[in-house]
This record gives structure tokens, C-alpha cells and sequence, in this order.
């Protein structure tokens, strides 16, 4: 059978499993809501403009802070690459803060900027800085050493080959770096809409919760999934899938 | 004299063991020679080529091309690879125009490239990427792209050695053809003792450990050559005795080194 029948099928039993669970415990939707619950507020969301509102603002907080974070990044593993000095010290540190997941910062971000946009951007660029340096960096270091000499016997050296050379050669890493940057980013919006103020999905969330409307919380946190997994299914990895191709790391 | 090699050593430390890779080389090139330099594996075959591209610096000695001595890589000296070394995000006449594509107009460099493309009977390839070619394609390619800089000599590092028979003996007829068409200096760098016969004016043989030149031959054998004519026979032959016993030194080595482990 195709996979995609199999997943169709897959979550049509889980959904009608969950309704019958859910049924035959007795529980009230302020504890377990069953999925016509789920699909009743979510319509509700949309109807009311509510989640349409949430996404436009969450998705605007994602992309400044994405496009930020991967021109950071960028910036940040190239010099890294190129300076021994630097990776020695500040990738260190970078080493360091990957470890730490972006939302801690967001007190003293609140500090800083006020609790508002700024602060929760703040944390998007946070989350996605970081990984997509690491991966600029590893792109500039793992250039296969016969293209500089290749590029060297041509007479390119210097910016030229850097910019003729060693960055194209470095984009399938780049490719890698915006897509897990993008998948982090999305991760630390989440959280930091859930601690701030809105609109947002993650505030809507919050919302929800202090309300006990346990039902909107699932619809929220569903769109959360299907948002991430269709970005990164249907936009990143077919990028990478061709630039993989186009640059010959195609294992098949 | 056209590219004059002068009394070059190499040697490297490792562990405080010092290594001579290349031991008191000279040879000199006439403009327009197809030489092969032929030897074992680990004879400096390889470094001593990248010398004359700028690539490696010569422990000691000197290298004058047009008497001007080399000193780093430049594009009177082209480079072919074992790898096509293509650069993947440019398709076929972009990877050509490469070298170039700076100096003139867009149309005078698309031009170019595809006449040297045509050179390589590559035509109507022009626009596919690299990976949509076979691995004998795309060192045709790399032929084109060398030529079309065109420097004053051509440096082939085992340019077949990763094909398969069959398109390593085409790319002989190929580039036996070329050559023959614009009368290119070229060194070849080998170790197959039938495809140096088989393309080349002059023979430089080397020996291993420390590698040295142990013999000059002049090939004198009418084109297109034959491998089963008695001449090439004859010369494969004596050939093949002056390695032999290169090769039973390393082999000796490696078996004394094994032991003594």
C-alpha cells in the first residue's frame, strides 16, 4: 500500500480510538476533551477570527526572528570558520549556550525589551542563531579540499574564491542549518508566546488554559504540529532533497 | 628551455623521521612534448606535479616556466584531477567559463566554452549539471575547462585512473587526438606503463623511496599506437623490468616494517 494511505488510515483509527476512549471513561471535556470537541473549537477559533489572528502574529514574530537569526548565523559561521581565535573562544561559547534552551533567557529578555514583541523576537532569534552557525561553520570546514585546489589552479583565490567556491560548496550545510534554525525557532515562539502576552498561538494557548477550555488547548497545540510538520515536510526537506541531489551527496 | 625543473628535493619530518619524497629531481620540457611521468605508487609522481602547479613548495630547487620561476598556482598552468572536480552548482559550460568568465563579455565567454566543449565532443551537454554526467564525461569536462584557459602547459594527475577500461581507452583516443590538434605541452602524470606508451613523446621514469628519476625514454613510435605491435611490446617490456625491481624494494620495506612491528 502507499504511504500516504497508510498514514491516512493510521490517524483516521487513532482519532475514532481516542472519541470511544474518551466516551467510555465518562470524562468531561474540561479534563480530556474527545475530538468533536477539538473540532468544534477550532471551528469556533477560526470562525471567530481568533486563530487567524493568532497565526498572523505568530507567524510575523517567526519570520523577523528567523530571517534574523539565519543572516546572524550565517555571519556568525563564516567567522568561525576563518577564525581559528574566534572558534577557539566564541565557538565555544556557542557550544556552550546550544546546550541551553532559548526560553530561560526570556525573563531578562522581558527586562531588556518589556514584555512585548521585542522580547519574544529576542527568543526566536536565540533559538535559531545558534544551530544554524554550527551548521555555516561545518558547511565553510567541510569544503572538499580538491575544489580550492581545483578553484587555486584557475587562478581564484582570496574573497573571489570565497565567494565563487567556498560558499556555494558550503550550502547544503546551510540548507541543513536553516531548516533545523526554522524548527527551533518555531519550538522557542511557542514557548515564549506562552509566557507573554498576545496575540499568538502560544498566547491563545495560555489563554485557553486559564479558562479550562481544555479543548481549545489540543486544537491549539494540534496546529502547532500539523504547521511545523507541513513547513518542514513539504518546504525544507524538498530543498534539501534537491540541493543534496544537485551537489552529488545523494546516497541513492 | 621551455619548463625547466632544477635539482628539486622534498622532504617532510614526521615523529622526527625524515621522509625524502623527492630526491635531487631535474628534467627539462620542450614546448609542444607529451611526457609521462611514470612510477610506483609513492614515488612523488603526484607532488612533483603540483610543484609545477604552485600547489607544493619544493624543499630546495627551482622550477622556471618560460624562465620565469613558479612560485604559486596561475593560469598558465592548467590542472587536470584523478576527480572531475567540477563544482556541482554550475552546469557544464559555467564550470568551463570558470577560470575565465571575468575577463570578457558574456557571449565571448558562452562562445568559448562551447567551442572547447565541442573539442571534447560535449556539445550538447552545455547545460546539464555535473551530477547528470558519467564519471568520463565529466572528465572531459575538466579537459575542456583546463584547455580553455589555455595555459602554456597541461597537467594531468592520473586524469583516468578512477575510469573504467573501456572509457580509459576512448579518453586515450580522445585526448591523443587533441593533442595532436593543438600540440599542447603536457605532463601526464601515471602509473599504467601501456597508457604512457600509448600517449606520450617522452617517458620520465621514476623510482620510489627516495623518488628520483631512473630513466628518460624517448617514444618514437608511430600514431595512432598500437598495444600489440612489437616495438610498444618491446618497450613495455624493458619498461617493466626497470620498475620491477623498484617495486620489489617497497614491497621488501613493507614486509621488514611488518615484522618488526
Amino acid at each position: 500500500m502507499q504511504k500516504i494511505g497508510k498514514q491516512f488510515i493510521f490517524f483516521i483509527v487513532l482519532v475514532i480510538a481516542w472519541e470511544f476512549i474518551v466516551r467510555a471513561g465518562g470524562w468531561t471535556p474540561d479534563v480530556m476533551p474527545k475530538p468533536t470537541d477539538v473540532w468544534e473549537a477550532m471551528k469556533r477559533g477560526f470562525v471567530d477570527k481568533t486563530l487567524l489572528y493568532d497565526l498572523r502574529a505568530s507567524f510575523t514574530r517567526l519570520f523577523i526572528g528567523l530571517a534574523i537569526s539565519l543572516a546572524l548565523g550565517t555571519a556568525l559561521g563564516i567567522i568561525l570558520a576563518k577564525s581559528k581565535t574566534a572558534d577557539d573562544t566564541l565557538g565555544a561559547l556557542i557550544l556552550a549556550l546550544q546546550s541551553v534552551p532559548s526560553i530561560v533567557w526570556l525573563p531578562l529578555a522581558i527586562m531588556w525589551f518589556g514584555l512585548n514583541e521585542k522580547a519574544v523576537i529576542f527568543i526566536v532569534v536565540l533559538g535559531g542563531t545558534l544551530v544554524m552557525t554550527i551548521n555555516m561553520r561545518m558547511g565553510i570546514k567541510n569544503v572538499p579540499p580538491l575544489y580550492i585546489r581545483a578553484a587555486e589552479t584557475m587562478g581564484s583565490k582570496g574573497i573571489d574564491q570565497f565567494i565563487r567556491v567556498i560558499l556555494p560548496a558550503s550550502v547544503p550545510y546551510a540548507v541543513t542549518g536553516m531548516r533545523l534554525a526554522w524548527a527551533f525557532a518555531w519550538r522557542a515562539l511557542m514557548a515564549a508566546e506562552i509566557l507573554s502576552t498576545g496575540p499568538g498561538l502560544g498566547y491563545t494557548l495560555k489563554y485557553a488554559s486559564d479558562f479550562g477550555d481544555m479543548s481549545l488547548v489540543i486544537a491549539v497545540m494540534i496546529l502547532i504540529g500539523v504547521i511545523g510538520s507541513i513547513v518542514d515536510l513539504i518546504f525544507f526537506q524538498r530543498i534539501e532533497r534537491n540541493v543534496m541531489k544537485r551537489w552529488g551527496l545523494d546516497m541513492n | 628551455m621551455f619548463l625547466q625543473i632544477n635539482q628539486i628535493n622534498k622532504e617532510y619530518t614526521n615523529n622526527k623521521v625524515v621522509n625524502i619524497v623527492l630526491d635531487n629531481v631535474s628534467a627539462a620540457v620542450e614546448e609542444g612534448e607529451f611526457i609521462s611521468i611514470l612510477g610506483p605508487s609513492g614515488c612523488g609522481k603526484s607532488t612533483l606535479l603540483s610543484m609545477v602547479a604552485g600547489l607544493v613548495k619544493p624543499s630546495s630547487g627551482t622550477i622556471l616556466l618560460d624562465s620565469v620561476p613558479i612560485t604559486k598556482p596561475g593560469q598558465d598552468r592548467g590542472m587536470v584531477f584523478q576527480q572531475a572536480a567540477l563544482f556541482p552548482w554550475l552546469n557544464v559550460e559555467e564550470n568551463v567559463m570558470f577560470p575565465y568568465k571575468k575577463e570578457m563579455k558574456k557571449e565571448e565567454a558562452i562562445e568559448k566554452a562551447r567551442h572547447y566543449l565541442q573539442m571534447v565532443q560535449l556539445s550538447n551537454y552545455g547545460k546539464h549539471y555535473p551530477h547528470e554526467l558519467s564519471g568520463g564525461m565529466q572528465q572531459r569536462v575538466a579537459i575542456a575547462r583546463a584547455f580553455a584557459m589555455d595555459p602554456k602547459v597541461l597537467l594531468m594527475d592520473e586524469p583516468f585512473g578512477a575510469l573504467d577500461e573501456q572509457t580509459r581507452t576512448r579518453m586515450h583516443g580522445e585526448l591523443e587526438r587533441i593533442w595532436l590538434e593543438t600540440k599542447k605541452t603536457v605532463l601526464f602524470v601515471t602509473h599504467s606503463i601501456s597508457e604512457s606508451i600509448k600517449l606520450s613523446e617522452r617517458i620520465i621514469v621514476m623510482g620510489t623511496r627516495p623518488g628520483r628519476i631512473i630513466a628518460d625514454i624517448p617514444v618514437k613510435l608511430p600514431r595512432p599506437r598500437r598495444f600489440d605491435a612489437p616495438e610498444t611490446i618491446e618497450l613495455e617490456k624493458r619498461i617493466n623490468q626497470l620498475l620491477k625491481e623498484e617495486i620489489d624494494k617497497v614491497v621488501k620495506e613493507e614486509l621488514s616494517y611488518a615484522e618488526n612491528r
